[in-house]
């Protein structure tokens, strides 16, 4: 099934069967039912705890914040993750501080949703991946949708935790198909799921047996789509053999599966759609760099898009963004 | 009221024996707000405050030595010495340090109300400060569009930390409140009964019409923002103190009644500082 009816199917589901769900966001209501129809039906369906809001991405995530510590586990859509920036005090100061800060007496645990990143020619304030921005603060989780982990088991289990979370959408991702791994396959490639308690699971997998790999590709979100086709195309057109790590949770990190690839094709190279420097990747590789430095035989390698604005035009635009040409470039020489 | 003045005159005297830690925001001369709203809530409602959240939770809770504890940073504070001054959380009660940034918080928690059927009204504080912040015009609107059960109550302090309001403010405060279609009520009062008459007054209105409702009290604070940053004239404090709440009320009391009083609080608040002192 393709990613954004699962997503559309999981979010009736919740409100069906978990009386405590409430979902907010700017324009969900029906026949519109939000602006990537994610949303589609569930006011129609849950009138009561299903609020098209005012376009106040600050306010609506408070007001999150109040259901969540009365005990509702609301979920709000934030219409793009651009947006995002207008809930960060929200997000810093109120909803990742509660539980923490009132010494554990309560817990605040709401989930966001945003559509993020760019491809789509929406220009510099409807593209970009500010995820980043979010990465390493306390007591937040930042999921992310991925080609190959499935939304609904992605929100169950973020429902499941007593804290808040971010989950993040790539819009590129919506008309994809889900390919969850099935015994020892993820689709055409080998590959199963690993995950460390209290994490979500990440995917591995590669083209060829892990041994015969010789570099390990960490990449979320839409990356993870262009990043797997890159994996077959170098495996079948040059026999450059890598293995692909794709995390559901990038903060806080489930590094295991990471370490486990590493160990074995001592190189590394990350890939993020989000702005160069200061990013995921820069931590993974003080982190993978930390853990591993002995068994890394050259230094990893962070590979993100362009540190300035996502031009609207599109030849401008896949000059900007991470694509699949640096992608390759930068497994390639990894490999070696 | 004497109690909540005594307490924060107390932390003050505390702070120079060294015992406190960080900063501490003082309400004094806005007593009579704290106890004429909160003296209309029940269990099942709840209160967002702000900074200046002491006279607040004492008025709640009563929990003077859970707080006392916590401001001195022990682990049997109200929040295990975490929070400190302005994090405060209890049941039907929190605050938090963020200017109007508890506001969207409270109107949640009024909707968690509204969805689960409750009777409850939830109540917010703020000062005029907090007129500077987007995230409460933000609010006013949702709570009006979806008809919350919340009272705002704004304590007008005519200071936000060392700007006086003519610096900061534009407009009308009431009208602020008015143009989100929510009924207002703006008081200059240091009194307590007259605060009291009306807080009973507007928090009934809430818990009836189930919809959000504004209560401005125009009142003053003599003491410093925080600990000791305080450039005001001081002839325009000096010329506040004959309005204090203590005053207003004192002298309808007769001198036997006032002494009784002030004397229960001394010994009640003595004992509360000797429990806390005696805390490792």
């Amino acid at each position: 099934m393709i990613f954004v009816k699962e997503l559309n199917e999981s979010l009736h589901t919740l409100l069906e069967t978990d009386e405590r769900v409430v979902v907010l966001g700017e324009d969900i209501h029906d026949p519109y039912g939000g602006a990537f129809k994610a949303t589609r039906g569930l006011t129609t369906s849950y009138p009561d705890r299903v609020l098209t809001t005012p376009v106040s991405e600050a306010g609506i995530v408070g007001v999150a914040a109040g259901l969540a510590l009365s005990g509702y586990r609301p979920i709000v859509e934030i219409m793009f993750g651009d947006f995002m920036t207008l809930t960060f005090d929200q997000v810093v100061n109120h909803i990742a501080k509660y539980g923490a800060m009132y010494d554990g007496k309560v817990t605040c645990p709401v989930i966001i949703r945003t559509p993020s990143g760019g491809h789509r020619g929406y220009g510099p304030t409807h593209s970009q991946s500010l995820e980043k921005h979010f990465l390493g603060v306390p007591h937040l989780t930042v999921a992310a949708a991925s080609p190959f982990h499935g939304p609904g088991e992605i929100l169950t289990a973020l429902l499941q935790r007593d804290e808040p979370a971010l989950f993040v959408e790539h819009k590129l991702l919506y008309p994809e198909h889900v390919v969850r791994p099935e015994g020892s396959r993820v689709g055409d490639a080998i590959g199963r799921e690993e995950a460390s308690d209290g994490y979500l699971p990440s995917v591995v997998l590669s083209q060829v047996p892990r041994e015969d790999c010789t570099v390990t590709v960490l990449a979320y979100g839409y990356s993870a789509l262009l990043a797997a086709r890159v994996v077959e195309q170098l495996a079948v057109e040059e026999e450059v053999f890598a293995e692909l790590v794709v995390p559901s949770q990038i903060s806080p990190m489930d590094w295991e599966p990471v370490e486990a690839s590493v160990e074995r094709t001592g190189s590394l190279v990350t890939v993020e759609e989000g702005t160069a420097d200061w990013s995921w990747g820069t931590e993974a590789a003080a982190e993978i760099g930390r853990r591993r430095f002995s068994e890394l035989r050259r230094p990893v390698r962070v590979v993100a898009s362009e540190p300035t604005v996502i031009p609207s035009s599109r030849d401008k635009e896949q000059q900007v963004l991470v694509g699949a040409d640096t992608m390759k470039e930068a497994i390639r020489e990894a490999a070696a | 009221m004497r109690f909540i003045r005594d307490f924060e005159e107390t932390l003050l005297q505390l702070f120079e024996e060294g015992l406190l830690n960080g900063t501490t925001h003082a309400c004094i001369g806005q007593e009579a707000d704290c106890v004429g709203v909160i003296e209309h809530l029940r269990p099942g409602d709840h209160i967002f405050s702000n900074h200046r959240c002491h006279g607040h939770y004492l008025a709640w809770s009563g929990d003077a030595r859970g707080l006392l504890a916590e401001i001195m940073g022990k682990p049997e504070g109200v929040v295990g010495g975490i929070g400190g001054s302005q994090h405060i959380c209890a049941p039907g009660f929190k605050s938090n340090g963020i200017l109007g940034g508890t506001v969207p918080a409270a109107a949640g928690i009024a909707l968690a109300m509204k969805l689960s059927g409750s009777d409850g009204i939830s109540v917010v504080f703020i000062g005029d400060g907090a007129f500077g912040e987007g995230v409460v015009y933000e609010t006013l609107n949702m709570a009006s569009v979806w008809k919350l059960p919340l009272l705002v109550v704004v304590e007008n302090n005519a200071w936000s930390q060392s700007t006086p309001l003519a610096k900061n403010f534009a407009g009308d405060m009431a009208a602020r409140f008015e143009a989100f279609g929510i009924p207002t009520t703006r008081l200059e009062s240091t009194d307590v009964l007259e605060i009291d008459a009306e807080g009973r007054r507007q928090v009934g209105l809430v818990r009836e019409t189930r919809s959000p409702h504004a209560f401005i009290i125009d009142t003053y604070r003599l003491c410093h923002h925080s600990k000791s940053d305080d450039n005001r004239p001081a002839d325009e404090i000096e010329a506040r103190w004959p309005f204090e709440p203590l005053n207003v009320h004192g002298v309808r009391l007769d001198r036997a009644d006032r002494e009784r009083i002030d004397g229960e609080v001394r010994d009640a608040l003595a004992e509360v500082v000797g429990d806390a002192r005696a805390l490792t």
